[in-house]
């Protein structure tokens, strides 16, 4: 009993002051970035002579030049389809995937390997798997393909995965207890309740393909990535500039249609509802509390 | 033909050396509600999910029996299981409806056992099912809600969904774990009356689990009493006396 009422006393003196290990976690941290600094050159007089750079780059870079349009749009075009193609695949070999991993559902031996796999797909960047698939499959959009499916499996599989293990059992026991085939259970009770986070993961996804897409064109993986690159090897900034403005445009018009998709898909209204007055307020809403 | 549940020799224990059930012996036979009391702990939920398989026994028998067909749910596997639990309807303390799916969908559930999975995906339910769904949301009075989303629901209104959902099965055997233990007294009483109704119109037996001691002597004709994980007290609620209680509870201090 004495020695409870000593630790106690200990624990009101300071309740919450940080550890020595703590403090001297900070300290290191703090001289590291110090010395990080200095190594890499980054001061303020190297910044300032490289904006000289930078006012030449911009000025040939306005007006925008969108001569090249048929180029631009055939690029743009091949991306997108990318983006889509690599999505779809990426969510429908996701779902069973992910489903093999969840340790909650699933037994040893069909957990480690989905878990091992998808590890693998998450362990290199897109950019690097795309260069493997140029080496593997050769240039052009069928390596982009491969290299986004595989990035959307490695991020889907894997936070689908986390979903299914956070469920709720309670609602699992009920739907077996009436007897349901395994299949059954799945639709059922457990679907239900990750579909919403596994709508969002996979709008997300495609939102980052659509970007990624934009970019394995740059180790020849197809898209308008490509074209791109040339262009900044020929500087042409002012066809630069226009191919980046036709990016930004695409990638924004992605995120609204990946808002459309999760406020249909979430708040279960028809795609005519979101014409009506509702429609904005029910799609900021869909953006929300997903992921 | 009312089914006939018989326990013989049930035990059960979650870690070895520790058993939670040291030898249940029991005998349901006809309609009529039998209630098991006893206290936290003393192995009561582990009992009702032992005869629906949601937990592993470790030995003895529990021979559900109807007419023609028999099981021995400690035995069975696989598919011969999932037939065995279409046979045993169970509502839940905390109801255990899928948040996300409506009133209806939920009730269906009920009848996945015999819905091939391509067919419930698509909710291709058979008409029948449906017309019986529709019957019983109307007795258990909720017609009104059939396409609302379960998360929607008061707590009362959940477990008549429970119910409703358990019954879709078309069970020999309705088994309940603290069905009221979540609600208010007076939608307690509105449950029990509406379960015991409902189940004796159709001639099953209920088996329920219960902390309310008033409650089961109410609605119940035979009390189990459980104490340490065995049957202490088995007889109708006129013959459960404060002694009994003492027995199943320990203490008296709590008795009024």
């Amino acid at each position: 009993m004495a020695n409870l009422n000593q630790s106690t006393a200990i624990i009101r003196s300071k309740p919450f002051s940080l550890s020595k290990k703590v403090k001297l976690g900070f300290v290191v941290l703090l001289l590291y970035v110090v010395y990080a600094t200095f190594q890499l050159d980054f001061t303020y007089s190297r910044f300032i002579s490289g904006l000289d750079n930078a006012s030449t780059f911009f000025d040939r870079m306005f007006p925008p030049n969108f001569e090249r349009s048929r180029i631009l749009i055939k690029g743009m075009v091949e991306s997108l389809q990318i983006a889509v193609v690599a999505s779809l695949l990426g969510i429908l070999l996701a779902l069973p995937i992910g489903l093999l991993g969840a340790r909650n559902l699933m037994p040893g031996w069909a957990t480690w390997p989905a878990r091992s796999l998808v590890a693998l797909c998450r362990a290199l960047h897109p950019v690097i798997v795309a260069i493997l698939f140029v080496k593997a499959v050769g240039f052009g959009a069928l390596a982009g393909i491969l290299a986004l499916t595989v990035a959307s499996i490695g991020f889907i599989g894997k936070l689908f995965t986390e979903a299914i293990e956070e469920i709720s059992i309670k609602q699992v026991e009920a739907v077996r207890s009436t007897g349901a085939s395994f299949a059954n259970v799945i639709l059922f009770s457990v679907l239900p309740q990750v579909f919403a986070r596994f709508v969002g993961f996979s709008t997300y996804q495609f939102d980052s393909n659509l970007r990624n897409s934009t970019m394995v064109g740059i180790v020849g993986a197809g898209g308008i990535g490509g074209t791109l690159f040339s262009a900044f090897q020929r500087f042409d900034y002012d066809f630069v500039a226009a191919i980046l403005i036709t990016i930004i445009a695409v990638i924004m018009l992605g995120e609204l249609l990946a808002s459309f998709i999760r406020a249909v898909f979430l708040e279960n209204i028809g795609i005519s509802d979101l014409w009506r007055k509702q429609s904005k307020r029910t799609l900021a809403a869909g953006g929300k509390d997903i992921v | 033909m009312s089914a006939q549940l018989s326990i013989q020799d049930l035990t059960k224990s979650y870690q070895a050396g520790i058993p939670v059930l040291k030898g249940i012996n029991l005998e349901i036979t006809g309609d009529g509600v039998t209630a098991i009391i006893g206290p936290s702990g003393t192995g009561k939920s582990t009992l009702l999910r032992c005869i629906n398989r949601l937990v592993e026994p470790t030995s003895g028998r529990v021979l559900l029996i109807n007419g023609e067909t028999s099981f021995d749910l400690v035995k069975v596997r696989g598919r011969t299981l999932r037939r065995a639990r279409r046979q045993v309807g169970m509502v839940f303390q905390e109801y255990n409806l899928v948040e996300r799916l409506t009133v209806m969908e939920n009730l269906l559930t009920g009848r996945l056992g015999y819905t091939p999975a391509w067919k419930a995906w698509l909710r291709w339910f058979e008409a029948s099912d449906i017309d019986r769904a529709y019957d019983l949301l109307q007795k258990v009075g909720l017609s009104q809600l059939a396409n609302q989303r379960a998360d929607a629901l008061s707590g009362g209104q959940r477990q008549r969904v429970g119910i409703a959902r358990a019954l879709m099965q078309k069970p020999d055997l309705l088994l309940a774990d603290e069905p009221t233990s979540s609600l208010d007294p007076k939608t307690s009483v509105e449950i029990m009356e509406l379960m015991t109704e409902l189940t004796q119109a159709e001639g099953i037996p209920v088996v329920i689990n219960m902390h309310d001691v008033e409650l089961a002597k109410r609605f119940a004709h035979r009390i189990i009493g459980m104490s340490d994980g065995r049957i202490v007290f088995d007889g109708t609620s006129d013959q459960l006396t404060p002694e009994h209680l003492k027995s199943i509870y320990g203490g008296e201090s709590w008795l009024i």
